[in-house]
């Protein structure tokens, strides 16, 4: 019984990765329609922020560095997601294939980039102590780094619910996304709105950047690594729903660390890949139907 | 689009201005490009003489992964052979010429090192090419080689099973290292059970075949048997595994960054090396640099060099080393491997009077060098050579303590045809 409860946390563990990566791309391939694949490169700016922040701070103040990362690579990758959206992506809205060559045209150049000021060799970001270790509860493993990954996606999600749900400007945002002209002509300035959720979008993965760091080393195809699993999580949960979200990436996740017990990692994957595709078969349009008309 | 012509026209405009702005940054980010790999591959291209030794230098290819999951073991390795180059040129050169590297990256992706490999024969006119780490890039290149009767120096230690007349292994078979490490965790650690884990690719596959056979003839059991595809950085499940199978030590195979992860993820499961023993033979004291010693300290690994082997060869390669490329910097077994490597392909050249391949290669048969690591002899038949294996621990400085050491230098026996046990081994293919 403890392994397989080991998995089940592990599996909410994993679960919780791809929510925290998904999140963004709920706003920018969900809502917005842009098959953004430099989403990716803006985890691994989010991811590459916490590394220089530490190495500018100094190894003693390993935590300042860490907390402070997750605000500052927000900003960070938001902004490198907004200009992105005001110099390519705004002329290319309706036309989703566009997005999808541009956008990984910008990713190789993104990934080049990471490669010239950072080196080719991965970077090791240093744990926080009080990340380090972790505890037995009920004969479960509970490493603290994957505690904190699972309260910052629960954070996040519940930040990106208030604002989507319960604020003006998240109203304007399913207004803008459900029908672009009628929110025109009842006085929305939609290109404004536009560039506020892709800065939202773009910064989530910053911020999912952040806590990759815990788990592994950081280099210029860290991107690449995570791209296709945020997708999935997006497609399956239903193009643009949190709850959907939340659902796919927790049922992806355990499915994933299940499978993975009772085989091995490559063959884990593969039955995780054809869970989907049979699941997509019978219900397209995702675990919670969308009404928006993004990609039809 | 339902748009007045007006506006359509000022669009017009606008997009003809950012389509000049994306082709300006584009050309500046190929420029950029550009200048960086310039400094790498400084002398690609402008040559074209028709041989490798004709006009004043003689070139020579090297090959390894600058970017991608490997580049953090291969990029040392670029720069051991680089040393070397320098050391001979300064030197005199060899057949009083100066040595000319041409460097390519393999991008940690096979069909690229098949490419490049293909490209320094035939374009660069290469006399030989110091390269690869990762069986799957040496058995990608391999044919490349034998087609063009060219030479390849490999520089890590692998999996055995392959003897390449166009091939020199500088690195250990598995009778220098694996066996020799095994045979260490029943002698010393008592060990019964074992929990194999490595990375999804022809190195770890094979060598694990062959550690089962052994534990079959040996007594051991082998509790699990897993595989991380390279790259790979999420490791509960195989962590899970490791703890729920009640092993004595973990025979640990994976390569490249994989491995910060898993570290990371058994400290965080709560299994350090006092309380489940982890033997590496793809981390040396170059990737414990890279994982931080504080998560590996202790732990086991398996090698024919380490920094601290004694030896007055030894004392001036690691001097030079870090003379060279800083005082942060480490040499570990690869570094040491392709290091010797170019020595030994010099030598031979010297020796056979030319950089004809066949010559080169005749000139090999017995060569002896005095390499940091000891004496080391080309063998006649496999073109492997001799080793002592050194099982160490690390320790907190990162560097490695050799605890256990083979009575001298082992005969490299890559089919394994002395051993009766590892009858009916086959190659995993690919």
């Amino acid at each position: 019984m403890e392994p397989i409860l080991n998995q089940l946390f592990a599996g909410v563990s994993y679960g919780s990765i791809l929510l925290l990566i998904a999140l963004g791309l709920t706003f920018t391939f969900g809502q917005m329609g842009v098959i953004n694949m430099a989403h990716g490169e803006f985890i691994m700016f989010g991811a590459y922020t916490t590394y220089v922040l530490q190495e500018v701070l100094g190894k003693d103040q390993i935590t300042y560095a860490f907390l402070l990362s997750l605000p500052i690579a927000l900003v960070v990758a938001g902004a490198m997601g907004l200009l992105l959206e005001m110099t390519l992506i705004k002329r290319l809205y309706g036309r989703p294939l566009d997005t999808l060559l541009v956008t990984w045209g910008v990713a190789l150049v993104l990934q080049q980039l990471a490669r010239d000021i950072f080196g080719a060799n991965n970077v090791e970001v240093v744990s926080p102590t009080w990340l380090e270790g972790g505890i037995t509860v009920f004969g479960i493993d509970m490493a603290y780094n994957r505690l904190f990954i699972i309260g910052l996606a629960l954070a996040i999600t519940a930040a990106a619910w208030v604002v989507v749900g319960k604020l003006k400007q998240g109203r304007r945002m399913r207004a803008v996304m459900q029908n672009r002209q009628l929110a025109g002509a009842s006085g929305i300035n939609t290109p404004s709105v536009d560039r506020r959720t892709f800065f939202l979008g773009s910064g989530l993965a910053g911020v999912a950047g952040v806590a990759i760091t815990q788990l592994g080393s950081v280099g210029p195809n860290l991107g690449t690594n995570y791209i296709i699993d945020a997708f999935l999580v997006v497609i399956v949960g239903g193009l643009g729903h949190l709850r959907g979200a939340v659902i796919a990436a927790l049922a992806l996740g355990i499915l994933n660390s299940l499978a993975e017990y009772w085989s091995s990692a490559s063959l884990g994957k593969v039955i995780v890949f054809m869970a989907i595709v049979v699941f997509l078969q019978f219900r397209p349009q995702g675990i919670v139907a969308s009404e928006s008309r993004g990609l039809a | 689009m339902q748009t007045l012509g007006g506006f359509v026209s000022t669009r017009e405009k606008g997009s003809r201005f950012w389509l000049a702005a994306i082709l300006v940054m584009c050309l500046s980010a190929f420029v950029a490009v550009g200048c960086g790999s310039d400094d790498e591959s400084s002398s690609s291209g402008s040559s074209t003489s028709s041989s490798a030794d004709s006009g004043d230098t003689i070139k020579v290819g090297i090959l390894h992964s600058l970017s991608g999951t490997m580049a953090i073991s291969e990029k040392s390795v670029v720069d051991a052979e680089q040393l070397a180059i320098k050391e001979i040129n300064a030197a005199g050169g060899v057949l009083g010429k100066q040595i000319e590297p041409v460097v390519e990256d393999g991008a940690s992706d096979w069909p690229t090192f098949a490419e490049k490999a293909q490209k320094l024969i035939s374009e660069d006119k290469v006399a030989a090419v110091f390269g690869c780490w990762t069986s799957a890039s040496r058995k990608a290149v391999l044919p490349v080689f034998e087609r063009n009767k060219a030479l390849l120096y490999y520089p890590v230690q692998y999996e055995g099973m392959e003897a390449s007349p166009y091939i020199f292994y500088t690195g250990a078979t598995t009778n220098q290292q694996i066996i020799p490490a095994l045979e260490y965790l029943k002698e010393e650690k008592k060990v019964k059970k074992l929990f194999l884990v490595g990375s999804d690719y022809v190195f770890p596959r094979t060598a694990n075949k062959e550690i089962k056979l052994w534990a079959k003839a040996n007594g051991m059991e082998i509790t699990g048997e897993e595989y991380a595809p390279l790259g790979s950085t999420e490791f509960s499940t195989i962590v899970n595994k490791v703890k729920a199978s009640d092993s004595d030590a973990v025979f640990n195979t994976l390569n490249g960054d994989s491995n910060v992860a898993f570290f990371k993820q058994l400290d965080g499961a709560g299994l350090p090396s006092s309380k489940l023993p982890i033997v590496s033979v793809s981390i040396a004291e170059d990737e414990v640099r890279a994982i931080g010693a504080d998560k590996v300290e202790g732990q086991i690994v398996a090698w024919n060099y380490y920094q601290t082997t004694p030896g007055a060869a030894n004392e001036k390669f690691v001097k030079a080393y870090k003379a060279e490329y800083g005082d942060d910097r480490v040499t570990d077994d690869p570094i040491e491997a392709a290091y010797v490597a170019v020595y030994l392909w010099a030598e031979a050249v010297e020796k056979a009077g030319t950089t004809d391949v066949e010559k080169v290669k005749e000139a090999s048969k017995g060569l002896e060098f005095d390499a940091p690591e000891g004496k080391v002899v080309v063998d006649d038949e496999n073109q492997h050579i001799t080793k002592t294996a050194r099982i160490g621990v690390i320790n907190k400085e990162g560097l490695i303590d050799t605890v256990w050491e083979s009575d001298g230098p082992i005969e490299p026996d890559p089919f394994l045809e002395s051993y009766p046990w590892a009858k009916g081994m086959t190659p995993v293919d690919g």
